[in-house]
């Protein structure tokens, strides 16, 4: 990509020197058009490798446009099972003419380049690996009508890369049938496209680069899934009963699956939906709808991305005041404003944490995988319920629209908690409650829902000054005495929210915070930073806001730590400074990624030894 | 707080208190002591609210109640305290109350707002509700101006009609019922706070019908627009509000002893049963007929009438939660072996994905 710096390569095997053999370890980029077909193509080159047994990630580089508009796809296979970005690019896939001689011209020396014949690529520069395909002629050869050779094009690359990379050609086979499996004559056409690209290059093609893919058993029982659809998968295991949207990238797809497996397992044995789902006219409209749903009883939640947390400021002000659980998930994008809505960041998380006017904290949940995605789609419906507030799950982009390889996701054990609610028979031994007062001590007031037959069971709910029992006040001593309340519950979560993740040896000077799909940089540049530079961290994964004790006592132990997120203002540092002993807030230390692309680990690793000052 | 006791053991020696068909005096479907400014149509429509549900016999924990941002939407807390009430924020309630419906579509909706909170803050989500014929009863307190913020004009304010201080208004109105009915509501029609017997007899057919009922009630403002220039005023009311025909109603409960003339009156048979009867004022009005009835609000606005009654009628379309095909239980209280499928779901899902 022309945009990216690349740091050049120092091991893989240069030209005219002796043959390096590198195997199961590289990133494979694919550049194209968008609307070429090329995603189905690219995962099942993707499945191939992970078929053979290799860790592998997969993301997608794209444009906020429907077709005509240049994409890129990322394989990364990693034997070692680090699955963040990487940086430099081993092999490049050339089939966009328009981007190919910018997406030459960052190449690392070395590199191999796969190219579609007419873009004459071998010009630009002579110390790069060229292989030249005649896609066109292949293309015709396979028999496809002229309108479906453009999309052919892209399984032939298939073929070729299977072949010069050494996969085994079966698992192409595979991978194909598994992504055409309903549709048999695309499923047929696509097989031909790729033994056609793979006899090519086993009789046209010379093998110089040193890639190879070989069958090792990292990957034997996992999946692969998106982090929206786990999300999706995990929200309706929860009991979710009530999702109101509006679309938005990158969070649209989340409930668009969630619509295929709510039809699919929440159909009730009367043959009728165990759910509602329904679009919304906006994001305001959508809130608004799962903070309705909420009061009345459902589980309810939302997913959208920061233009839409924007407009849900008012109404999470709502929620909170009123106290009324909700689910909303924030598959971040770039902002401010509409940004860039087709690439990654973390640049939610401090206006999120207080969204509204007026005093207010949210409880969040930061996954970084997509079983995360899955678990904590249960933890936010609890927490919500419990605290009766508002929940966050601050997803984003590369999480939610990325392909992830994981082990199978859990059952959820845990019965779903509905929280403090008064049922009938309650209210017949209670005579009557005030929907606001403290009686546990832990903050959380007994709510009723609508419809509990009873005539002590109804309360007004208002976002306007209220007392203990829910009638309008404006005293002094009624608004602060509920304001402190509402912050008790946020204290009382502290000890509810998921704890963080912690590695390390526990000795080391140096600690890194994290959070999120950072996570993945962070261990691979541990690693990096222990074997290149003898520098050992500890690492602090923070999964939620509150924070917890751990967090406080982990940048305690720690000389320095390293907050690293994808925002341009440190916003976890922010935060964490608000929260940890002022005394402590120099001890944090900012390394900040705002470009819109996921993470890298050689880029923390080198920012982190910069700012140790080697 | 909805403390009131209930059936409370009658003195024997004190005269029998009057119930409905539930058992419930007038008594059970009060509110709290309302805070508006006296003479506040507001507060009539309140009465009528009390008197239709009670004479309806509607049980007052199967009610929601729902508003907005402003003085009409104080109102839910001045009747039936033994309902579930929420006030959400200024033009945003559709969107909780249909939130709310889709939670327990076996409650009865009502939601109170006013002028500004529909049409012009809410004008986005007033749309959409009365596009989903979401089943809710959905009143506006039409006063033309802004009360809780001491008086600006609404979008609902006449061509002309003045401020207090003498400002003409120079931008159309928005004719809500007309949007309403072009929208897809269901049950669409005008009536005055000071038209006692036309309001409460709207009230009690709009609780009957299934599908979105869109009542404009104009209400005076005492304080801020109901002077001389205002076409919002109690007086401007009584000179100018036309009846588009006589309403009566006949709930499905009871018995039919009142025969009509099928010459001067249109019956129309709802859902439950219960019976619309519109005594003919004009020649011919169909009120099942969209484009008759938009045609007539639009001839009222050139006559400088305000034309009252039920404008359009459709007793058959389905609601929006009929469309979504829910399960009959409401999902709010679904147990949660309906909510989490089972771990062979979860299995299945896991080996599609492997």
């Amino acid at each position: 990509m022309a945009t990216i710096d690349v740091v050049p390569q120092e091991s893989s095997g240069q030209l005219g020197q002796e043959r390096v053999v590198v195997i199961n370890d590289m990133s494979i980029q694919v550049a194209t058009v968008n609307g070429s077909g090329s995603q189905s193509s690219n995962t099942v080159l993707l499945r191939s490798i992970f078929q053979m047994g290799v860790p592998i990630s997969g993301k997608n580089l794209f444009p906020s446009n429907i077709a005509g508009l240049p994409t890129w796809f990322t394989i990364r296979a990693s034997k070692d099972g680090y699955i963040a970005r990487k940086k430099e690019i081993d092999l490049l896939i050339a089939m966009n003419g328009e981007t190919a001689q910018d997406d030459v011209k960052t190449l690392a020396a070395g590199a191999a380049v796969l190219y579609d014949e007419p873009l004459a690529l071998d010009k630009v520069r002579n110390d790069l690996i060229y292989y030249a395909v005649p896609f066109d002629k292949l293309a015709g050869t396979v028999g496809a009508d002229a309108k479906l050779r453009k999309l052919i094009k892209n399984m032939i690359y298939v073929g070729v890369a299977a072949q010069l990379l050494e996969i085994d050609y079966a698992e192409v086979e595979k991978a194909i049938r598994k992504q055409f499996a309903t549709k048999v004559k695309a499923a047929n056409l696509n097989l031909a496209a790729a033994k056609a690209g793979h006899d090519y290059a086993a009789a046209n093609l010379k093998k110089r680069d040193p890639y190879y893919i070989r069958r090792m058993d990292k990957t034997a029982g996992k999946i692969i899934i998106d982090g929206n659809s786990a999300a999706a998968m995990g929200c309706m295991f929860a009991g979710c009963t009530v999702v109101t949207w509006y679309p938005i990238t990158p969070s649209s797809s989340l409930v668009e699956t969630m619509i295929d497996y709510m039809k699919e397992y929440r159909i009730g044995p009367d043959g009728k939906a165990t759910f509602a789902i329904v679009q919304a006219e906006d994001e305001l409209a959508a809130v608004g709808m799962v903070i309705g749903a909420a009061w009345a009883g459902a589980r309810s939640m939302t997913a959208t991305a920061g233009p839409g947390i924007s407009l849900m400021a008012e109404f999470t002000g709502l929620a909170y005041y009123v106290e009324i659980p909700a689910v909303i998930w924030d598959i971040q994008r770039v902002g401010p404003s509409t940004g860039l809505p087709t690439r990654t960041s973390q640049g939610d998380v401090l206006s999120t944490a207080f969204l509204s006017h007026g005093d207010t904290k949210h409880i969040m949940l930061f996954p970084n995988s997509v079983s995360e995605c899955f678990t904590m789609a249960s933890e936010a419906f609890d927490l919500a319920e419990r605290f009766q507030t508002p929940v966050f799950v601050m997803s984003d982009l590369d999480l939610g629209m990325n392909n992830w390889m994981s082990d199978p996701f859990p059952y959820p054990e845990k019965p779903i908690n509905r929280g403090k609610v008064l049922s009938k028979a309650d209210l017949e031994k209670l005579g009557g409650f005030a929907r606001y007062k403290d009686v546990d001590g832990d903050g959380v007031g007994y709510r009723t829902l609508p419809g509990t037959d009873h005539p002590a069971a109804a309360y007004f709910a208002r976002g306007s000054g209220h007392n203990e029992r829910g009638q309008y006040s404006e005293r002094p001593d009624d608004f602060e005495r509920n304001m402190e309340r509402i912050n008790k519950k946020f204290e009382t979560a502290r000890s509810f929210v998921p704890r963080p993740e912690v590695a390390g040896s526990g000795n080391a000077r140096v600690g890194i915070i994290a959070y999120g799909t950072s996570h993945w940089a962070i261990i691979e540049a541990r690693d990096q930073l222990s074997k290149e530079h003898n520098v050992e961290t500890d690492y602090l994964r923070v999964l939620s806001y509150p924070f917890t004790r751990e967090v406080h006592d982990f940048i305690e132990r720690h000389e320095r730590t390293y907050v690293v997120e994808q925002n341009r203002d440190g916003q976890m540092a922010t935060l964490l400074k608000l929260d940890i002993k002022p005394e402590l807030t120099p001890r944090l230390r900012s390394i900040c990624h705002i470009h819109g692309l996921p993470i890298d680990a050689r880029s923390v690793t080198d920012e982190l030894m910069m700012m140790e000052g080697k | 707080m909805g403390n009131t006791p209930t059936n409370t053991p009658t003195p024997t020696l004190a005269p029998v208190p009057k119930t409905n068909r539930i058992g419930l005096q007038v008594v059970d479907y009060r509110g709290g002591k309302t805070t508006l400014c006296a003479g506040c149509g507001h507060n009539a429509i309140s009465e009528r609210i009390i008197d239709a549900m009670y004479e309806m016999g509607v049980q007052p924990e199967r009610v929601m109640k729902f508003s907005g941002i402003g003085c009409s939407s104080k109102s839910p807390a001045y009747f039936m305290n033994r309902s579930h009430s929420f006030n959400s924020v200024h033009g945003r309630m559709p969107s909780v109350a249909t939130g709310a419906i889709l939670a327990n579509k076996d409650l009865l909706a009502l939601g109170v707002t006013g002028d500004g909170d529909t049409v012009s803050i809410g004008a986005g989500q007033f749309i959409h509700l009365m596009r989903r014929n979401l089943p809710i009863i959905y009143v506006i307190e039409d006063n033309g101006c802004y009360g809780l913020t001491k008086g600006q004009f609404s979008a609902t304010a006449d061509l002309g009609s003045t401020l207090k201080s003498g400002i003409a208004n120079d931008l159309p109105p928005v004719d809500t019922c007309a949007m309403a009915i072009q929208l897809g509501a269901t049950f669409v029609g005008r009536s005055f706070s000071g038209d006692k017997r036309q309001l409460h007899t709207m009230l009690k057919a709009a609780i009957a019908h299934k599908g979105t009922v869109m009542l404009d009630v104009v209400s005076p403002c005492v304080t801020f627009n109901d002077h001389e220039g205002s076409t919002k005023s109690y007086k401007y009311m009584q000179a100018h509000e036309e009846p588009l025909h006589e309403v009566s109603f006949v709930p499905s409960f009871e018995e039919i002893n009142v025969e009509y003339d099928p010459g001067t009156t249109l019956e129309v048979t709802m859902h439950d049963g219960s019976r619309l009867r519109l005594r003919k004022m004009e020649e011919e009005y169909d009120p099942t007929d969209k484009i008759e009835a938009v045609s007539r609000l639009m001839e009222s606005h050139v006559k400088g009438e305000v034309l009252t009654g039920v404008f359009y009628i459709n007793a058959k379309a389905p609601t929006f939660i009929d469309m979504l095909n829910v399960t009959d239980h409401p999902l709010a209280t679904l147990p949660e072996s309906l909510t989490r499928p089972s771990r062979e779901a979860l299995a299945k899902c896991m080996a599609e994905l492997q």
